[in-house]
């Protein structure tokens, strides 16, 4: 089959790095390409030279399109060939409704007066097609993640699109919202249009993909064909990283100790529909040395629970009570919960976890300033030799201490947050979704992490949507759903479809619990 | 310092020179456009800017706006804004104006009572700003037109003055000289050389610190020129000043109130905090800090620095009038954007702050001289910010 596009020699500089060396991909008609690499391979720099993000002339190389070559100045360029790219963070307005999202910088309007009931069956039949039932006037805001990709695939259908570039569109889903939208890549590919897949998620690539090019410091380490036989997930992450990694779950021989930390009879309500039971009676205890999961699918409320622990920081009318070592701790305040050991690493360590503005030393103290000051005076130097340490212990790659964090990659903005929770002194660290947008071979160095902090006589309660990761890093799992736990299991006992099995059963139970309550 | 220490590595070769000036242009930029306007200004008054009795006008006459501009750049830096300053400037002028002259109470109570009266007044705003989320914008606009308001009722639409000698003495007094110089003011020109003397010594003493820690800094050749300039600048203004009647009591409040708010926000965990909220107030939240105590404060220490600056310039006026502190916010918001702060919070430095006052009051100053009419003026001073704030981006991009 031809080609649709093909990117011949690309290269494309900054300032002292190289961020593209003769990069070349080939995309056939009708294809889900995916494209791989960790984090500053040079993945979503091709991607905006693709799109015309950085324009013709400031990159060498061709672009061809449907057999031509094409010289895109700008997004729009791209656009009107019907190369649409989708970005991680998505580019909708929460304020307006799924129709005017769709529609927005391309309203149907004669004369500057907008057709509202042509809107109106146009979008209804883009939602169809993406599999969406919600009304057209539905506000943006008030429909989850999963939706909201759903509306900017409709959008880019709208746009005649022949080419779909995906950034990781499944980072925020959950696993059957990860399944639809991939479901929904293979139905496109039957009406011929083509995709490109960004993804960490090596499981989905080898479900949909047919062909597979791997990025590598710049340069195109090798286009896979999926269809010439089997290409195991191993097989790819050699060609990222390099090397085989022998295994990427670190081992660890435990050494579990007593119960360190506990949680008696917690329940939480929403934080703003406050009769909306969020978290339900929930006991959980980590032991010394111990790494403890808790599994669910998105939304059951575990990082709902994690945060009402940690300083009820989520929720209202919170009842319930912590134990640390043995003795009942006030956790009220988010500075008390710090104070009597607690750490919290967000899941979402841009919005929640980095002062991105300022630089690696200030983020790492931000947590522990009593840490490096006297009398309310920082000692810069402590505070710098401080940083410096961590930079070695964790390793993390930067041009110095001072650099500013919104300049790392995801893996070392994650080493930072882990070194001001370190700094803090922690008896308990809760690590919410500690390798979400990361890469393997940084994945392998935070599970590191993690060991160690479990071999110094911590504990650790992870959280993660990612059950592989959960049956290679804990000791024991928790399986949360519908805001309780509905089972424990030694991670040696445990597996994906237990943990499957265990929420879809209670799932029902819970439902029809639901059911029971509103009726009464 | 020895010909060896110039050749020590923290000096760098050229090309890190050049890297290093490129990094921090805007740093320096600034202070070399003030003095560029000061020269401009200079040549163009025919000598009359740093004429010691003009140079004392220009700290008197600025002296409120910096004042007030320390305060307003921990709530810019904090990602708020307060409109109100210069209502309360006129509100606490009129405090004291009515409770001096009607009421015939001595000069430091009334002081005492005026600035903490700011207090409440930054405590009032700040409490619905830090703890109710209502938009700064929108509750020191009310608090413009709630003291606007206050300070015509106070005064009941007219001029009350004059003030007690002892009072007037805060704005236009100078330090007493212990020396008794006949023609040169002697505690004024040593103050001017000892304090750049303390200054440069801290500054090296830091450096070597530095040095000794292995920490990347500025070159050495940078290092030695910024403080001589500083030195020299310093001590020749002083020197002017000295011939004329000495420092004025302003100029010491200012400059330890300056020290002061410098030191707070580049070395202390609550100047941290500020910046950690203004750069991510989650973040900050979730690593223990009392985001909404923090704000709280900003504004009560603004609400001080606001009455502060009142009781200065009421006493420089001699009266208290319904039109005093009319559009002063707009000064001391534009001297913090003007010296690099971040409208959406985080960034700014008090150097900054002080340095962007200062260019707008040498450009008040000059253009009044030069018979620069008030329309002209105003017009000029906003493309100058917007040419600032212009540069901050581009050069923000560009890095």
């Amino acid at each position: 089959m031809t080609p649709i596009l093909e990117m011949r020699g690309i290269t494309k500089s900054f300032p002292g790095v190289n961020a593209l060396e003769n990069v070349n991909l080939s995309v056939r008609r009708g294809e889900i390409h995916a494209l791989v690499g960790e984090n500053g391979a040079g993945k979503s720099t091709l991607m905006k030279v693709l799109s015309g993000v950085y324009p013709h002339g400031s990159y060498t190389g061709g672009i061809h399109f449907e057999g031509e070559e094409r010289r895109f100045r700008g997004i729009s360029d791209s656009e009107k060939l019907g190369i649409i790219i989708i970005h991680q963070e998505l580019a909708l307005v929460p304020q307006l409704s799924i129709a005017e999202n769709i529609f927005l910088g391309n309203e149907q309007s004669r004369f500057g007066i907008i057709d509202w009931s042509l809107v109106e069956t146009r979008t209804r039949d883009l939602l169809r097609k993406v599999g969406l039932s919600d009304p057209p006037s539905t506000l943006v805001t008030d429909i989850g993640v999963g939706k909201q990709q759903l509306v900017e695939i409709a959008k880019a259908l709208s746009k005649q699109v022949k080419l779909l570039i995906l950034d990781e569109p499944t980072a925020s889903l959950n696993e059957s919202d990860s399944a639809a939208l991939l479901d929904l890549l293979l139905e496109f590919k039957e009406h011929g249009i083509s995709s490109i897949l960004i993804s960490h998620k090596l499981n989905e690539i080898s479900r949909v993909a047919d062909s597979i090019t791997i990025l590598r410091d710049g340069c195109t380490v090798e286009t896979l064909d999926c269809h010439g036989g089997a290409v195991t997930e191993d097989r790819i992450i050699r060609g990222m990283v390099g090397r085989a990694l022998a295994d990427r779950y670190p081992k660890r021989q435990p050494r579990i100790g007593d119960v360190l930390f506990e949680v008696r009879n917690w329940s939480a309500y929403h934080q703003l529909h406050a009769d909306r039971q969020m978290i339900r009676n929930v006991n959980l205890n980590v032991r010394r040395g111990e790494v403890v999961g808790i599994a669910g699918l998105m939304g059951a409320g575990r990082t709902e629970f994690a945060m009402s622990v940690f300083g009820r920081s989520y929720g209202k009318r919170i009842t319930g009570q912590a134990f640390m070592e043995g003795r009942e701790i006030d956790v009220g305040t988010i500075r008390r919960a710090i104070d009597n050991g607690l750490a919290y690493v967000t899941e979402d360590r841009k919005h929640y976890g980095l002062v991105l503005g300022d630089d690696i030393t200030h983020n790492i103290s931000l947590a522990n300033l009593g840490g490096v000051s006297r009398a309310m005076v920082i000692d810069d130097m402590a505070e710098l030799a401080i940083a410096g340490d961590y930079r070695r212990r964790l390793n993390i790659r930067c041009s110095s201490v001072s650099q500013q964090t919104v300049n790392l990659s995801g893996g070392n903005q994650q080493k930072v947050v882990l070194s001001k929770w370190l700094f803090s002194k922690p008896k308990v660290l809760i690590l919410d979704e500690p390798t979400r947008g990361i890469d393997v071979g940084a994945k392998y160095e935070i599970y590191g992490i993690i060991n160690q902090l479990a071999d110094e006589g911590k504990g650790v309660i992870m959280i993660s949507s990612e059950m592989p990761e959960l049956l290679g890093v804990c000791d024991r799992i928790y399986v949360m759903n519908e805001g309780r736990f509905v089972a424990e299991m030694p991670a040696a006992e445990a597996s994906q479809e237990r943990i499957m099995r265990a929420i879809m059963r209670n799932g029902a139970l819970a439902t029809s619990d639901m059911d029971g309550e509103k009726s009464a | 310092m020895s010909t060896q220490t110039v050749l020590a590595p923290s000096g760098g070769d050229a090309g890190s020179l050049k890297l290093f000036i490129k990094k921090h242009l805007r740093e320096y930029g600034m202070l070399l456009s003030l003095i560029a306007i000061m020269i401009f200004f200079q040549i163009m008054t025919n000598g009359t800017l740093l004429k010691p009795l003009n140079l004392t006008n220009l700290v008197l006459q600025n002296s409120y706006i910096i004042i007030m501009a320390l305060g307003m750049l921990l709530v810019i830096v904090a990602g708020h804004i307060d409109l109100s300053v210069g209502s309360v400037v006129g509100f606490i002028g009129a405090l004291a104006a009515v409770m001096m002259v009607q009421f015939k109470i001595h000069y430091i109570p009334t002081t005492l009572i005026c600035l903490l009266v700011g207090g409440a007044i930054g405590a009032a705003q700040g409490y619905w700003v830090a703890f109710f989320k209502i938009p700064s914008f929108i509750v020191t606009l009310a608090g413009m037109l709630v003291f606007k308001g206050l300070s015509l009722a106070l005064l009941a639409g007219q001029s009350v003055g004059p003030f007690p000698v002892e009072f007037q003495k805060l704005s236009s007094g100078f330090i007493p000289d212990v020396f008794g110089g006949a023609s040169i003011h002697v505690t004024s020109l040593l103050l001017c050389v000892v304090v750049p003397a303390i200054l440069i010594a801290l500054n090296v003493r830091n450096r070597l610190n530095r040095q000794k820690h292995g920490v990347e800094q500025e070159p050495l050749v940078f290092f030695a020129l910024k403080n001589l300039v500083l030195a020299s600048v310093v001590g020749y203004l002083g020197f002017l000043m000295s011939s004329y009647k000495g420092l004025p009591n302003v100029l010491i409040i200012m400059f330890t109130l300056i020290a002061l708010y410098a030191f707070v926000t580049m070395r202390t965990t609550i100047g941290r905090r500020i910046y950690a909220i203004g750069g991510n107030e989650k973040a900050a939240k979730l690593s223990g800090i009392a985001t909404e105590r923090v704000t709280f404060y900003t504004f009560i220490n603004m609400g001080v620095l606001a009455a502060l600056a009142g009781l200065i310039f009421a006493a420089r006026l001699n009266t208290a009038t319904p039109k005093a502190g009319v559009s002063f916010e707009l000064d001391v918001i534009a001297a913090c954007f003007i010296g690099g702060a971040s409208a959406s919070g985080g960034v700014g430095r008090v150097t900054g702050a002080v340095i962007g006052a200062f260019i707008m009051g040498v450009m008040n100053n000059g253009m009044s001289i030069m018979g620069v009419g008030i329309d002209w003026q105003q017009v000029i001073k906003g493309l100058v910010l917007l040419a600032a704030v212009f540069l901050d981006v581009y050069y923000k991009n560009k890095a």
